[in-house]
């Protein structure tokens, strides 16, 4: 007689998170998790939710509120032989670990000649979007894809959180994972428990398309699938790729889309200037300007800090202004 | 009148400026272990001269001297087990030496090759750290490692009396009172953060006092002498081994020299003060002890003085010797996995190179 099989249930990506961590924990005794009320609370997103009582005090820590603290342990246990997994619990108070992670983080394999490493992940609970008060919705990768020797990676959907979360927690160098916040509860799907990584430097083809490329990462993916609906409405055909990893970024899944599309556009929800979409464009311009047939357009937020919820969603892309940039492109030909 | 709690800081002095006993040496101490790290200290002084030479020569970039606090680094080095961790600032290398560092590493690291930060000795030890006390949470990172993976190891860390004013300063503090970490936090009081005094740094008392607020053991030494930084050092690491958890020493001493070879000191302290210094530093009281113990004489030291000069001088030959890293060595070590791009840049940093000859 048949066992009675149950189907996996289908999970949102925070709890994809939660599976990812339980099972490298499971999988690897020198995985440590800590930061602000991640214990005994499971973390204020849920995404450490029951870690600690499976895996005690030891394996899951509370730390003293200071995101200093936090930073530092981290690093000063990665550079002992530990993989932790530290929280910051929202992008707007992490500026105080950026010492950490410049001056020690991403250089210790350097400056030691590789004597000493940092293997750890920092997860970020990134952007705007969720009505929070300041200092909650900041979407700051740019500041990080600058720094040498960081991997800097953003899931948009469950299955790549689960499998990039497990892919940062394994990687030998330090990794600055930003989870898109605003989707963490968006929907739901069948992620395996299997423990299968996804390649932490590959960019995702989320859609086939002929006429344009629709570049974007974390929860502009939403949007930007959205347009991309719009758009075939309007008989254009819109391919749309998930960077997912933006340091290192591979480049070379957006330059073989360019070729057979020859427009670009940009979505992310950070300030414009020297926003990840200028390094984009740049290596547009520098490697793929004869496969433009349009100049690369840029959908971003404003050059403003993002203001408080009441004018918030004025500030992060929209539908209309991806589909009325594409469109721009699509002028022109 | 209802007191919450009540503090006091212990001092800790054995040996005066004049090397005379002011207070029965500690139990079961014996005298005869003090010359091996006497002879330590001299080398660290010919080291430190011989260093100094270099930079002033053109053969070394900016060195940052341990001139006056050497009493303070060879007992702190003295004072750990191999298996510990010591995470310094950038002139303990007094300590380092203790630990196996090679001096060839250190003139390295400030003859600007990152091939000084690889130690051959102390692999687990943590490189010089310049952006100030960032050292000793990273060092209370380690200590947490020890303890959560329950390996009998201690973490010690240093920091000046002006690194003790940092933000990461006090979380180290507070972190290692949290959670009852196995760490020693020295700060090393030599009275001068480049240019500024300390009594500009804070209005606390003392330095060790910083440690009462996140529940370490506090206590503050004559960094000068030997000794008291022995004994200071044996208390903290025993409380440390034995899960009491960390603590703040205060090591009183003085920087005779300028804070780095890029700095005049005489732009901001008198020269009184620098004379009063040089009576009160370590090696003149040690000396007064040793020889009235019959333990070290004028012909020793002379001896070893020459020694000491030699075998730097065979460091500063390797140093000087040594090779500079080939141009690809800038994106070697950055990531265990190099990313195709960056292997391109490397790349095309090697055919630059070619082509320039």
């Amino acid at each position: 007689m048949a066992e009675p099989t149950t189907a996996p249930a289908a999970i949102t990506l925070i709890e994809a998170i939660t599976q990812a961590l339980a099972y490298e924990m499971r999988n690897d005794p020198a995985v440590v998790v800590l930061g602000e009320d991640v214990g005994v609370n499971g973390g204020v997103f849920r995404a450490t939710a029951g870690l600690q009582q499976t895996f005690g005090s030891l394996r899951v820590l509370d730390t003293p509120l200071d995101e200093t603290t936090i930073a530092g342990l981290t690093v000063g246990m990665a550079s002992q032989g530990m993989k932790p997994v530290a929280e910051a619990q929202f992008d707007g108070f992490m500026y105080p670990m950026v010492d950490f992670i410049v001056c020690h983080a991403a250089r210790m394999r350097y400056r030691t000649r590789g004597r000493l490493t940092c293997p750890m992940v920092l997860r970020v609970p990134w952007g705007g979007g969720i009505r929070a008060p300041e200092h909650h919705s900041e979407a700051n990768e740019s500041i990080f894809t600058n720094v040498p020797g960081l991997r800097v990676v953003m899931p948009s959907s469950p299955a790549r959180a689960y499998g990039l979360l497990l892919a940062a927690i394994r990687e030998p160098d330090p990794v600055i994972f930003f989870e898109p916040k605003r989707i963490y509860r968006q929907y739901k799907e069948v992620v395996l428990d299997d423990g299968e990584a996804l390649p932490l430097d590959v960019c995702y083809v989320l859609r086939d398309g002929s006429d344009l490329t629709l570049v974007t990462w974390g929860a502009q993916v939403k949007e930007t699938l959205e347009a991309a609906d719009a758009l075939a409405k309007d008989g254009i055909s819109a391919e749309v790729i998930d960077v997912a990893t933006l340091k290192p970024l591979d480049f070379a899944t957006i330059a073989e889309s360019v070729a057979k599309t020859g427009r670009c556009v940009i979505v992310h929800e950070a300030a414009k200037t020297a926003g990840f979409g200028a390094e984009i464009a740049a290596r547009l311009a520098e490697e793929s300007m004869f496969d433009l047939v349009a100049p690369v357009e840029r959908v971003t937020g404003y050059d403003t800090h993002i203001p408080l919820f009441r004018l918030e969603m004025k500030f992060l892309p929209s539908v209309d202004k991806i589909v009325a940039a594409a469109k721009r492109a699509m002028a022109l030909s | 009148m209802t007191i919450a709690a009540h503090f006091d800081i212990e001092y800790l002095q054995y040996l005066d400026p004049d090397g005379k006993l002011v207070a029965d040496l500690p139990k079961g101490f014996d005298p005869k272990s003090l010359l091996p790290l006497f002879k330590q200290m001299l080398y660290v002084r010919v080291f430190d001269t011989k260093a100094i030479a270099l930079q002033r020569t053109g053969k070394l970039g900016t060195y940052a001297a341990s001139l006056g606090h050497e009493a303070t680094h060879v007992g702190i080095g003295a004072s750990m087990r191999p298996e510990d961790v010591f995470a310094p600032s950038y002139r303990e290398y007094g300590a380092q030496f203790m630990r196996g560092v090679r001096p060839r590493e250190v003139l390295m690291y400030w003859g600007g090759d990152e091939r000084g930060n690889d130690f051959e000795g102390p692999k687990n030890d943590y490189p010089w750290c310049v952006p100030i006390s960032t050292q000793c949470l990273m060092a209370a990172g380690a200590a947490l490692a020890f303890k959560l993976r329950k390996e009998p190891r201690i973490a010690v860390s240093c920091c000046g009396d002006g690194g003790s004013s940092k933000a990461d300063f006090y979380a180290a503090v507070n972190s290692a009172g949290a959670y009852k970490l196995p760490l020693v936090l020295c700060v090393i009081n030599n009275g001068w953060a480049i240019s500024v005094p300390r009594s500009a740094q804070t209005g606390a008392e003392t330095l060790a006092q910083k440690g009462l607020a996140g529940g370490l053991h506090c206590l503050q030494v004559d960094g000068n002498d030997l000794i008291a930084v022995l004994e200071a050092m044996r208390r903290a690491g025993e409380r440390a081994r034995n899960g009491e958890g960390g603590s703040v020493i205060e090591f009183m001493t003085y920087r005779l020299h300028d804070h780095t070879t890029a700095d005049d000191a005489r732009r901001y302290r008198g020269e009184d003060e620098v004379k009063a210094g040089w009576t009160r530093e370590p090696m003149l009281r040690l000396r007064s002890f040793l020889t009235a113990k019959k333990l070290w004489d004028e012909a020793q030291e002379k001896a070893w003085l020459e020694e000491c000069g030699k075998q730097v001088d065979v460091e500063i030959n390797a140093y000087l010797e040594s090779k500079v890293q080939p141009v690809e060595a800038m994106f070697d070590f950055l990531y265990a996995d190099p990313p195709p791009d960056l292997l391109a840049q490397r790349a095309a940093a090697i055919a630059l190179e070619k082509r320039n000859g």
